[in-house]
């Protein structure tokens, strides 16, 4: 089987400082994979080396595309890159307003990556924006109303359901989970678990929270000051840690 | 269908001095096809360590263990998935779950991991749960908020919805009554018959002189006191 | 008027703009910056339509300037006295004896033929602003044509009005590429953006100049269950009876009468010389 995506020693740097370095992995088909690790670990730059927004300084990234098979998205066109942008990956932020337009309605949110691939047909559109208004639990009658009249986790659930519309295979997210309610965590937690098995979706989470990749991600990676300290199976690395951040970073949960 | 050859376990704490806690040495074990074998050994001689390790849980310091020809202690992560998938199945005693997920798909769920059809696989967890006799109308309910023994019969369900050819115990009898300790016995012997490779803590003697094959005790992959 | 450089701006400057001119009709559609010079009028009164006819104008050409159809509003009169005074051309109501045209929100009525430049006065000139605010981002969203979020401005508008009602400034694609604010002109007004004449487009305060050449496919953004329709009052014109022009309407008194005119005078003017006849005007002769 040939990896979705190909990691090779990725490093990013902002002048001395580094962001991440010497970060590689293989992610397969329907792997979901977390990233865990304080602020300032690096893993945010990572997420966004990986997702084309920022363009790391060595390393390749390489992404097994539907048409031409695996290809280095750092050195592919641009215009390439924001196509995959739009079609295969999605990403979802940790703030829904970075990731939704707040003075569109649900409907023309959803519909944006559709109409943006060529889309034309507004009852299409419109029976779509609905099907997965209902997939994210909003209520088909909210179709209408503005992300500003939602709360914040439906505005996640929204962004959620703007991002995989157009059936995307590899989902970037930078801590979904972050600044919501516990509650509404769970809901959030529940549905994309059931969304990421129904469509067999790859994903990358970025989070601090090890409760939410205990529950999502089937792999771990562990980092520290910009670099790999340790990866592995999810319940391996968080019941066995070895290294000795990890440990500290397992022990110092607090138990519920 | 389970080897173990050779394998120690130790717990480095890098932040309490790097104190270096070998807790296993030298185990090797094989377990065939049909065979159920008790694992026994005194409170905290390694029988859950054992089974972590085997269910790839930990991570063996040294030595291999191989369940269905993988071995787990050099394996890739998505390799020990397929496995846990396919071929190894594990009943702990403890519930984890999503919140929200209604009983009946909580116990469905390793079916419809393999690919197998909903309503197939829902029809198998609606017979199980029958059989270890949880209510009907509790079906359609999170398990989160069952009692300890209702959740313990909702695992064990959940762990013989799948015809796993390797199955790892972790006292399947505790808390449960007369009954329900029969049903899952006759689990265990059905599992046998069809082939199952099983390793299994029983703390219960009954239970265990019932169904397993052999034991072993856990003592003896004990090392000495830390050097 | 010696004390004017013809057509007020000095030589460089229109040939800076020329430049941009050749460059926007080269490129159909495309928005080409251009270093928009202060004109002695304010923003908003017409300052690109004017930098973009000074640099179109010869001493030979016949003048005309209409805002929003008439040529008697007081900013087509004080435009058309501008060059008057600055160039020294001739003026005309007359669509048919005009060689260039500046315009504020409308296209004539008449057939323009190839002789003939029009030249809109744009006060936005980036359609995509009203959903993306960065300049950086709609210039790359061109760059690619990435032109989903034309068509999310539309959708919202037949949710919240069960139609696009979207009835002036109507997005338009030019030769299947560049996606095209046509300046505030009624959509009735979209299909004429095919042409025989040459079409420039200047915007002063944001330093833009666009361009569509003669008879350049010019497509009007719209859905295949909600096909783009040219709309107008159904009515004609009260004055010349017209029912193919499009109506500006006039409210009369207190009491609610109303009429319907030509917004286009010149249109109306030849018509009613020709003697046709609408309804206000038969009263008025009875």
């Amino acid at each position: 089987m040939t990896p979705l995506l190909q990691v090779k020693r990725i490093e990013k740097r902002y002048g001395a400082r580094i962001g991440c370095a010497d970060v590689s992995f293989d992610l397969y088909p329907g792997e979901v994979m977390g990233i865990v690790g304080e602020s300032g670990s690096g893993k945010s730059t990572l997420l966004n080396c990986l997702a084309g927004h920022l363009e790391p300084d060595a390393g390749q990234i390489i992404f097994d595309t539907r048409a031409d098979g695996p290809v280095d998205t750092v050195t592919m066109s641009e215009p390439e890159r924001r196509m995959l942008g739009r079609t295969d990956w999605a990403f979802v932020h940790q703030h829904a307003r970075d990731g939704l337009r707040m003075s569109v309605s649900a409907g023309g949110n959803i519909g944006e990556r559709l109409m943006a691939v060529g889309d034309c047909h507004y009852g299409d559109i419109r029976d779509k924006a609905i099907d997965w208004l209902d997939r994210v639990e909003i209520d088909e009658g909210r179709v209408d109303d503005r992300p500003t009249a939602f709360s914040g986790g439906m505005q996640q659930r929204l962004q959620i359901a703007r991002n995989l519309v157009t059936g995307p295979r590899l989902v970037f997210m930078d801590e979904p989970t972050g600044g919501l309610d516990v509650s509404v965590q769970a809901r959030l937690l529940d549905l994309l678990r059931g969304l990421v098995r129904e469509m067999g979706l790859s994903a990358i989470i970025v989070t601090h929270d090890l409760a939410v990749v205990r529950l999502l991600a089937d792999r771990l990676m562990v980092m520290k000051d910009g670099r790999v300290v340790e990866a592995g199976l999810t319940d391996q690395v968080l019941d066995d840690p070895q290294h000795a951040y990890t440990q500290l970073l397992v022990s110092s949960v607090l138990q519920v | 269908m389970i080897e173990l050859k050779d394998v120690s376990k130790s717990f480095t704490l890098h932040n309490q001095g790097s104190a270096v806690i070998p807790v296993m040495a030298g185990a090797s074990i094989k377990v065939a096809p049909g065979e159920c074998v008790a694992l026994t050994g005194a409170s905290g001689a390694g029988k859950s360590t054992l089974m972590r390790v085997i269910y790839g849980n930990y991570l063996a310091a040294s030595g291999q263990v191989f369940v269905g020809g993988l071995d787990l202690a050099r394996a890739e992560p998505r390799e020990i998935l397929t496995l846990r998938r396919e071929t190894l199945g594990y009943v702990s005693q403890f519930l984890r779950v999503v919140p929200r997920v209604p009983t009946l798909e909580v116990v469905a769920e390793p079916l419809l991991a393999i690919g197998c059809d909903k309503q197939k696989a829902l029809d198998k967890a609606a017979s199980l749960l029958a059989r270890l006799n949880i209510p009907e109308r509790l079906w359609m309910l999170s398990p989160t908020t069952f009692s300890g023994g209702e959740q313990q019969r909702v695992n064990i369900a959940s762990g013989f919805a799948h015809d796993y050819p390797a199955m790892l115990l972790d006292e399947p009898t505790a808390s449960l009554d007369v009954q329900n300790r029969e049903t899952v016995l006759t689990l265990i012997e059905e599992a046998k018959a069809r082939g199952a490779a099983i390793v299994g803590i029983f703390h219960d003697v009954g239970a265990r002189d019932r169904v397993c094959d052999r034991e072993i005790n856990v003592s003896e992959f004990t090392p000495g006191v830390a050097a | 008027m010696s004390e004017y450089n013809f057509a007020y701006l000095d030589e460089q400057t229109k040939r800076m703009i020329r430049r941009a001119i050749l460059k926007g009709l080269a490129v159909p559609g495309y928005q080409v910056p251009f270093a928009s010079r202060e004109m002695p009028m304010p923003y908003g009164w017409g300052t690109g339509g004017v930098q973009v006819s000074a640099a179109t104008l010869t001493p030979e050409d016949t003048f005309k300037v209409i805002d929003q159809g008439a040529d008697d509003t007081t900013n087509a009169v004080s435009i058309r006295k501008f060059f008057e005074n600055t160039a020294d051309v001739e003026t005309t109501e007359e669509t048919e004896k005009a060689t260039v045209i500046q315009t504020r929100h409308r296209i004539p009525e008449a057939k323009l033929t190839e002789d003939q430049i029009l030249v809109y006065q744009v006060p936005i000139p980036e359609p995509l602003r009203f959903l993306e605010p960065r300049e950086t981002e709609t210039r790359k969203m061109h760059s690619l044509e990435e032109y989903g979020l034309m068509h999310v401005k539309l959708y919202e508008d037949i949710s919240q009005h069960g139609a696009i009602s979207t009835s002036y400034a109507y997005p338009v694609k030019v030769s299947d590429r560049y996606v095209m604010d046509p300046s505030p002109i009624p959509k009735f007004d979209n299909p004429k953006l095919e042409m025989d004449a040459i079409q420039l487009f200047g915007a002063g305060r944001e330093q833009r100049i666009y361009a569509v050449p003669p008879h350049t496919k010019v497509v009007s953004l719209d859905f295949e269950d909600y096909p783009f329709e040219a709309t107008k009052a159904d009515h004609p014109c009260d004055l010349c009876g017209a029912e193919d022009s499009y109506l500006d309407e006039v409210i009369m008194d207190d009491a609610g009468n109303r009429m319907f005119v030509c917004s286009d005078t010149d249109y109306c003017r030849s018509r009613r010389a020709a003697g046709h006849v609408g309804r206000l005007a038969e009263e008025g002769a009875a």
